[in-house]
Parts: C-alpha cells; structure tokens; sequence
C-alpha cells in the first residue's frame, strides 16, 4: 500500500512542479492544475504516512530518510496555506521541484516504505523530530518567499512593459510573511533542540557534526530574525539572508543525517 | 413589443457634439418617463462617451421617432449623428456596451455602474427589466472570466498599479507631489483613490528644504516640474534613506525632461518609472485587453443569444398558453365524463388516475412547445403559432 501510495504522490507533485513552469510562461490553466497537482499529491502523501505510521507501530520517521518524507510533506502543508492563492502560485517553482528532489532521496533511502523501527522513545522522537522538522518547513516556505522577494523586486527594477500583466503580492507582503513565518519556526526549533540537548545530556552523548550545523542554522535564523526587528532590515537584505539560511537547513537534512542517526 | 436604440457616441459624435447631449441622472430620469408615455418602457443611457435611448414599444417606428425627436432637441445638430438599432441589434449593442467592449479603452470598468444607473433611472417594464439585467449579468461575467479590465489602462493607473505592486494596500501611505502639473494631479487623485494622501505639494524651487524634510518620511514621490535639470539627485535621495530604516520609496517621473536622477533607481529599496515606463506598460495593458477583446465577444455573443431566444419565444407564448389551456380544458372534461366509473376507485387511485393523464398531456404538448420556441428564435415563430392555432382551433370559442 505504501508503494501504491508514493508514486501517485511523486508524481502529482512533479506535475505541479512542471504545471509551475507552465503558468511563469502562460498563467491560468497551468498554474491551476498545478495547484491540485500539490493537493491531491498532498493527500496521497498524508495517506502514505498514515500508513507507515500504523505498520511502525506509531512512528515511523527514526531514520533520516523517513523523517525527510516527513519534512517534505511539513513543506507542502506549510505552502498549502498560501499557494492555492493565486498571487502565490508562484512560490510552488521553488517549493515543488524541491519537494520532488527531496522525495525522491527519501525513497532511495528506504524511508517511503515500511518496516523501519525506531531506536528512540516515541515521545522523544514527536517531540524532538516533529519540532525540528516544523521548523525546517518554515525556514524552507521562509527562504522560498525571500526567493520570490527577489525575482519581483528584479523585475520591478529592470520594469518590463509586462510587469502587471501577472498577478503578484506586493513586496511588501512578502517580506512580512517571510519574517512572520520565521518568527513562528524559530521558537519551534529552539525547542526541538533544546528537547535533544536533554537527552543528549542524559544519555552522556557526545556532540556531533549534525549538532553543531544545527546550532549555525539556529544562530543564522536569530540573526535573521534579530536584524529585522532590531537593525531594521527589510528587502533583498534580508532575503538573501533567508536563503543563506535555507542552504544550511539543506546541509543538515541532506548532507549530515548519517551522523546524527548512526 | 420592440426594442429600439437612438444614441450616439464616440465612434460617431466629437466631444462638442456630445456634451450637448449629456443629460444628468436626474434629466436623464425624466428623459426616459416621458418617453415611456403610453404604456412603453424606455431608459436612457448618458456617460461622457454616449447618450443612448433603449425604448421598448409596440410601434418601433414610431418609438424611434420619438426617441430622435428628443435627441434632436437637445441639440438638433447630433441628428446624423444617431445611430438607430432595433431588437436583436439593439440588445446585442447594450450587451457589448455593459461589457466595456463600445467603450474607448476597452474592458474600462466605470461603464457597468453607468448602466445599473441608467437601469435603476428608467421607467422599466418585462422587456426592459430583462434584457438590463442579462446585460448587467453580461458584463460581470466578461469581466470575471477574462482579463479585459484587469491592468490599468492609463499613465496615472499604471504609476498607481505600480505603487500597490510594491507596498501592498496603498491605505494611508504619503505622496510628496512635485510640481503640479495635470498628469501629476492624475496619478495623485488615482493613488488617493486607493487609500493614500498627499503630505506636500511642494514647488522645487522654492522648498527646498521641506523637500529633502518630507523625504525621510514619504512613500510615493510624483515629480512633473517644468525644471530643465534634476529636481532631485541621487546624492540627496541616497542621504534621506538612511534615515527611513529600509523603507521603500516609489518614485514617478512624468516630467520630460526628467525631474528625477535615473540613478535613483539603483539604490537599494527604491523604485523609480519615468514616463517612458509607464506608457510602455499601458501599450502593454491596452494590447493585452484587445487580445481579451475577442473572448469577450464570444461571451457577449452567447449571453445576447440567449436573450434574442426569450425575446421571440415572447411572440408564440400567447399561442403555447392557449395550447396548454385547451389541452387541461379537455382532459379535465374527458375525466368528467368518466366520473361515474371513477367514483369506484379509492382517493389514491384517483389521483394516480389525474397524474397519469397530466403526465400524457404534458408529454405530448413538450416537443410542440420547445419546436415552437426554436421557430420562434429562427423568426418563424408567428407562422408556427398561427399553425397552432388553426390546427387546434384556438381562440375560435372567443370570436
């Protein structure tokens, strides 16, 4: 079943991602399947991890690859919330491709199947995944707005003679959703570490890689978030240090999971 | 009944000739009760681009008589002007009118409120009453399934589109207009418009300093000065923005030559359009409407159609009522008759007994109605209901 359930899901989100590209070129119909692309691939995803949740006996994500098809469904759920909008269709070119790359690693790391057993407590796990990845998705949709920031605010300067012809959120929109979804993850991901300090303690654990990118990411978004509310950073500024954020969120699911998890 | 136009507009008439012709809402009222004598229904359409006469009467020639002759005494002049369509024509005009399709920036969105006025002014009837409110139904839907009204189709909305572009609602952010000039006093009326209000209307001369003041504050400049150089240079702007805290600042340009240093726009949270900008966006705009122009019509076409169908199925409805009468009138006889063997039957039964031959009459009399509906549409809908009536000798009892 769990098989069945991933290729529908995979593939719903991949033709969102293409139907994105259709609607930069040509907005409507495109822009408009590819928004039921990501929610029926949504609701595939969500089935898919019901499933896995109640073949592991609870939780399933104890290993990297399963807590990345976590992440990327906390992605697409947190875009859900804006982009069925029209203005905000456009986030779905950086969010989908992004979903379907990550997916696709999650399944060629086992983790869109069943039969993987968790070496922790479920507690630890809901609480100390659950929130770190929360966070994730956020700093993902955050970066993903900051990208979209900047492509508008590009074309507002070079001003192209078709600059309204397509429906945008204004700059100003996107700057302040960026800095409210960050304020919202950022707290989340204090916790979650802060959850895994605990037990890290606990258990006389020693640092490791893992541990110590997640603290830049976390000292990064402060940054971010300290910048904006105090130095007064708006604009290209501070979406260029959502993304220098987002390449690091990136390092630690992608590049350094087999660290924390061995 | 007949529905007539007499109007002109500015396809036919200059500005001087239809500004005689302009009525208020309240001539325009009036206008159209006095025309809607003798039981006609009648309205009177009046913007700056047209005045236009929709009567609905028995008599079209003599309604469009009348409809010329208070046109002519307005202004006597507007006469070969006019424009005269009857029925068909005249709603399908109506309709393109209400969908901003007749209008001199096609898809403009002003003219739909203009014809719920005309509509609401006039002294309306059946006829009238429908074919305003499918026009009004019209005009919506061009307006909701294309993208005929949707960019701005003038310099000071597009400088107003660009300001939304960039802070969202425009509600209560600060213009700093420099220089006063007509297009100027556009683009701010158009940015009040949306929620915005002016801080200084400021002369570059002689307010300096108030200028460089209300640039630490303001979120729209608009300059169109008659000054030979830079108003505003790069070094002055780039000073005031330290103390704005990464505010952004939108600045328009109407001026030729330029008020505003075109290196402006390189710094970091400003926007700058100059005039050329702005008039390639509304190029831009206009050719995108007559693109959406022709969806439209297709939409305006089918919605027209639709009520050229109702319109004639007007003319062998009095025959389809009297058909139906006469069928009831026979089948309640023939159950008369049979009323004695009835009698034996229980209350269920005899009213399966009613609904089965209602069932047959209504079956029977379906095909016959809609083919005289669809002959009514293709105008032969008055032979059909003099067939009808000959056939089943209707309205023979009356003479």
């Amino acid at each position: 079943l769990a098989e069945l359930l991933f290729w529908p899901a995979l593939l719903l989100y991949g033709e969102a991602a293409v139907g994105y590209f259709g609607d930069v070129r040509r907005p409507g119909r495109a822009g408009r399947a590819a928004t039921w692309g990501v929610r029926l691939g949504w609701l595939a995803q969500t089935a898919l991890l019901a499933v896995q949740a109640t073949r592991d006996d609870g939780f399933p994500w104890g290993t990297w690859a399963s807590s990345l098809s976590l992440f990327v469904w906390l992605v697409v759920s947190a875009y859900l919330i804006w982009g069925c909008r029209k203005p905000y269709r456009l986030l779905g070119l950086v969010v989908m491709p992004l979903a379907v790359a990550l997916l696709v690693v999650a399944r060629a790391g086992g983790g869109t199947g069943n039969g993987t057993v968790s070496h922790y407590s479920n507690l630890f796990l809901v609480l100390h995944v659950g929130l770190v990845l929360a966070a994730f998705a956020g700093f993902t949709l955050a970066a993903a707005l900051s990208g979209l920031y900047l492509w508008e605010e590009r074309r507002l300067r070079t001003r192209p003679a078709t600059i309204l012809r397509r429906q945008m959120p204004a700059l100003a929109t996107l700057d302040s959703l960026a800095l409210r979804t960050v304020a919202w993850s950022v707290p989340l991901l204090t916790l979650g570490a802060a959850v895994g300090l605990v037990r890290l303690v606990g258990r006389h654990d020693r640092l490791d890689v893992l541990i110590a990118v997640t603290a830049a990411t976390w000292l990064v978004w402060c940054a971010y978030l300290g910048l904006r509310l105090l130095g007064g950073w708006t604009g290209r500024r501070a979406a260029y240090l959502a993304i220098a954020g987002f390449v690091l969120v990136i390092v630690v699911r992608l590049a350094l999971p087999a660290t924390h998890f061995a | 009944m007949h529905l007539v136009l007499v109007g002109t507009s500015h396809h036919r008439a200059p500005v001087e000739l239809r500004e005689q012709v302009a009525l208020d809402p309240d001539d325009a009222q009036a206008l159209a009760a006095r025309l809607a004598a003798d039981g006609r229904e009648a309205a009177c359409l009046s913007t700056c681009n047209r005045t236009e006469l929709y009567v609905v009467a028995e008599d079209p020639e003599r309604a469009e008589r009348d409809a010329v002759a208070a046109l002519a005494s307005l202004e006597p002049e507007v006469e070969p002007a006019l424009y005269r369509l009857q029925d068909r024509a005249a709603a399908h005009h109506l309709f393109r009118v209400a969908a901003g399709l007749d209008s001199l920036v096609p898809g403009e969105g002003e003219i739909l409120g203009q014809v719920r006025l005309a509509y609401e002014l006039g002294t309306s009837g059946p006829l009238l009453d429908r074919i305003f409110r499918q026009a009004l139904h019209a005009g919506r839907k061009v307006r909701a399934e294309t993208a005929i009204g949707q960019s701005p189709a003038s310099v000071s909305a597009a400088a107003a589109a660009l300001a939304e572009q960039v802070f969202g609602s425009l509600d209560g952010r600060s213009i700093l207009l420099l220089g006063a000039g007509k297009v100027s006093e556009q683009a701010a009326r158009n940015l009040r418009s949306r929620g915005a209000e002016i801080s200084l209307v400021a002369n570059s001369k002689t307010e300096r300093d108030r200028i460089d003041e209300e640039l630490a504050t303001v979120d729209v400049v608009i300059a169109s000065t008659n000054a030979s150089s830079f108003v505003l240079d790069a070094a002055t702007v780039a000073k005031r923005l330290k103390g704005r805290r990464g505010r952004r600042l939108v600045l328009v340009d109407l001026a030729v030559p330029r008020d505003l240093d075109p290196a402006i726009g390189e710094l970091d949270g400003c926007y700058l359009y100059d005039i050329d900008d702005l008039e390639q966006i509304v190029v831009e705009t206009l050719s995108l409407r007559r693109r959406e122009a022709e969806r439209a019509e297709a939409i305006v076409a089918a919605e027209a159609e639709k009520f050229h169908e109702w319109h004639a199925s007007l003319d062998v409805l009095p025959a389809i009522t009297s058909l139906r009468a006469r069928a009831e009138e026979i089948r309640e006889a023939e159950l008369q008759k049979a009323d004695a063997l009835l009698a034996r039957l229980d209350d269920s039964q005899r009213r399966a007994v009613e609904a089965v031959t209602a069932q047959i009459v209504n079956k029977l009399l379906h095909l016959p109605t809609v083919r005289m509906k669809q002959a009514a549409a293709a105008a032969d809908g008055v032979l059909y209901a003099e067939a009808v009536r000959h056939l089943f000798g209707l309205g023979e009892d009356e003479r």
